[in-house]
């Protein structure tokens, strides 16, 4: 019913186009890494597999942000302490893959105990050596920090740039705390040295390209999902409190709800890209917390577009393309670009890229809202 | 006993910020299916007094009670929104990234929860009822274009109509009148009157010809204090009254 009623008119060609391209690259992608040889020029490197892949993941991060930005009002400058949390936890379970495969050989304690001189397993370790519960742990506990700090300052009324701070504020907590050896999560290092999952290495042709298919379709399923609920009256409900929330409390909505909702539902998202991204890249340390990491994704959404789902992950790919190409060629030039990225985009397209594509080549079929 | 009748009863209302006596032992009735007109100088306390009957204020002192049974100072904006009161503001405020009819939708009287709202969309029986409060509220023709693009005067019958939607007992109108031509102001006291018949309803307004125009029971304000209560002329001819507000 709900599929039906997407396909029924709620969504833009724009939609279509988004969803098909994602498809197309979920499979096109592994095969020209699987099928043709090293030498074809059609094939891509298991190293290009996994940069796409992890260019996906930043695009769930940006359609995360974008559902409570553009839609919600709330500038998030902590999504990096959701997706961090979501990639920790999917660490743990690959650390607990290796399996007494480490440098120390324990057959139960990850190196970086070993090597502090631990006896045993920290209880919060538990349980992670099963996919189904670090999974659920993926979307759970960055879910929870959301629904608790959400619950506090919503109820309080803390808005706008205050809500910004404190969202920073925690992604920032976050990074020191997890730089502490004794929290248990291997402190600046970070969780590193993954071996396999499912029982299949982890560097294997087979296994990048499964994570690069799973990123797209993951991807495609949670813009579903908040195509979903920005077309349902909710999202209409979602644009009152944006633009007159105390008009909306008059007519009998508690706003502080429907922003609780949307943002614990947006964190679960943020986790999930974390949790993609980590097996791809291979490691996952307190690095993501820092703040700069948070402010870069609010970039992507500004620079594709914010406030129309799909601004945010075109924005996410976009950027980080010009990223891989610079810190490869011109790595001191970097952050010069990406600032004079950002004043053009504020100066010359402040809709953003997909604002200027719509107004090109038209909405598709749905006003923003 | 009086709250038997009564739709909206303030009794020995103090509200004061800082210091400032804003509300000063105000005591007010307002008859089940009456309209009422409330009148009065610039910081008289007529819009605290809308603040402290929709639950945006709290009262220091003194007891709020609507339909004689519900203690509005222990409930929320949305508690109190949803018992049957509707408020206008003074300066219009409507959603305006939305369509006019999806501002009336989002007022409808209905589910106000976050999960049965994912789960309903524009209700295909809503459409009438959203065709009904626009007619009334002379905005069919502008139904599907943003409420942001509305002239000042369309927006404050927008605001109306949301108010027809959400089905109050009671009606709250701040100012409906503020920056509309003459014509505007005539085909709004219209309006209310239209409203009136089947509501109960509380105006607050500066424009003595357009409360003259409404021929209802005033009720003169000043410094937080009822100072006169009567028909139009009435108060007009009281001695304070001239003295503190119309300065004749």
């Amino acid at each position: 019913m709900i599929t039906a009623r997407l396909l029924s008119g709620r969504m833009t060609a724009w939609d279509g186009v988004f969803l098909l391209l994602l498809l197309v690259l979920a499979m096109v992608v592994p095969l020209l890494n699987l099928v043709p040889g090293q030498d074809s020029s059609f094939h891509i490197s298991a190293y290009m597999v996994s940069v796409l892949g992890k260019y996906l993941c930043y695009a769930l991060l940006a359609l995360a942000i974008d559902l409570v930005w553009g839609y919600c009002g709330i500038l998030s400058l902590g999504h990096g302490a959701f997706f961090g949390l979501g990639g920790y936890a999917m660490g743990m379970h690959l650390m607990r893959n290796i399996d007494g495969r480490g440098v120390y050989g324990h057959p139960v304690l990850p190196d970086f105990m070993v090597f502090l001189n631990w006896e045993e397993l920290p209880w919060y370790w538990y349980g992670f050596d099963q996919f189904g519960f670090a999974l659920l742990m993926v979307l759970l506990v960055p879910g929870a920090l959301a629904f608790v700090l959400g619950y506090f300052a919503f109820r309080s009324r803390v808005t706008g740039v205050y809500l910004s701070i404190v969202t920073q504020a925690m992604t920032f907590a976050l990074m020191l705390a997890f730089f502490q050896n004794d929290l248990g999560f291997g402190g600046s290092d970070g969780l590193t040295d993954f071996r396999d999952l499912f029982g299949i290495s982890l560097t294997s042709d087979g296994m990048r390209s499964g994570l690069f298919a799973a990123s797209a379709i993951i991807l495609g399923l949670a813009y579903l999902g908040c195509r979903l609920i920005v077309s349902s009256k909710l999202g209409r409900v979602l644009v009152g409190v944006r633009d007159a929330e105390s008009r909306l409390r008059f007519l009998g909505y508690r706003a502080e709800r429907f922003k609780l909702a949307v943002w614990t539902f947006s964190a679960m998202l943020a986790g999930l890209a974390g949790a993609l991204y980590v097996p791809q890249v291979g490691i996952i340390n307190p690095g993501e917390f820092a703040p700069a990491k948070s402010i870069e994704a609010v970039i992507w959404v500004a620079v594709g577009g914010r406030g129309y789902l799909v601004g945010g992950p075109i924005g996410a790919v976009v950027v980080n393309a010009f990223k891989t190409f610079f810190t490869g060629n011109f790595a001191d030039y970097w952050l010069f670009f990406l600032g004079g990225l950002f004043v053009f985009v504020t100066l010359f397209l402040p809709q953003g890229i997909f604002g200027w594509l719509r107004e090109r080549f038209g909405s598709g079929g749905e006003t923003r809202s | 006993m009086t709250e038997a009748t009564s739709i909206l009863n303030l009794d020995g209302v103090c509200v004061s910020f800082d210091g400032f006596r804003a509300l000063n032992d105000l005591s007010l009735q307002v008859d089940r299916g009456e309209m009422r007109a409330i009148i009065g100088p610039n910081g008289a306390g007529k819009t605290t007094m809308m603040d402290v009957i929709t639950g945006k204020t709290r009262p220091d002192e003194g007891t709020v009670f609507f339909d004689g049974r519900h203690d509005l100072r222990r409930l929320d904006e949305a508690a109190i929104a949803s018992l049957g009161i509707g408020r206008k503001f003074q300066k219009p405020t409507v959603f305006e990234n939305l369509t006019v009819a999806d501002n009336v939708l989002l007022a409808l009287a209905g589910e106000r929860g976050v999960f049965a709202n994912l789960f309903s969309s524009r209700p295909r029986t809503a459409g009438d009822d959203i065709d009904r409060h626009l007619a009334v509220a002379r905005l069919l023709p502008q139904r599907e274009r943003l409420a942001g693009e509305l002239s000042h005067g369309q927006k404050q019958w927008l605001e109306i109509a949301m108010l027809l939607a959400q089905d109050p007992k009671l009606l709250l109108v701040d100012e409906p009148v503020a920056g509309m031509t003459d014509a505007e102001t005539e085909q709004t006291a219209d309006l209310l009157c239209e409203i009136a018949a089947a509501h109960s309803v509380v105006v607050v307004e500066h424009d003595m010809e357009f409360v003259r125009r409404l021929g209802v029971k005033v009720t003169v304000l000043h410094e937080g204090h009822v100072l006169a209560e009567g028909s139009l002329d009435h108060v007009s001819s009281n001695e304070r009254v001239i003295d503190v507000y119309l300065g004749r």
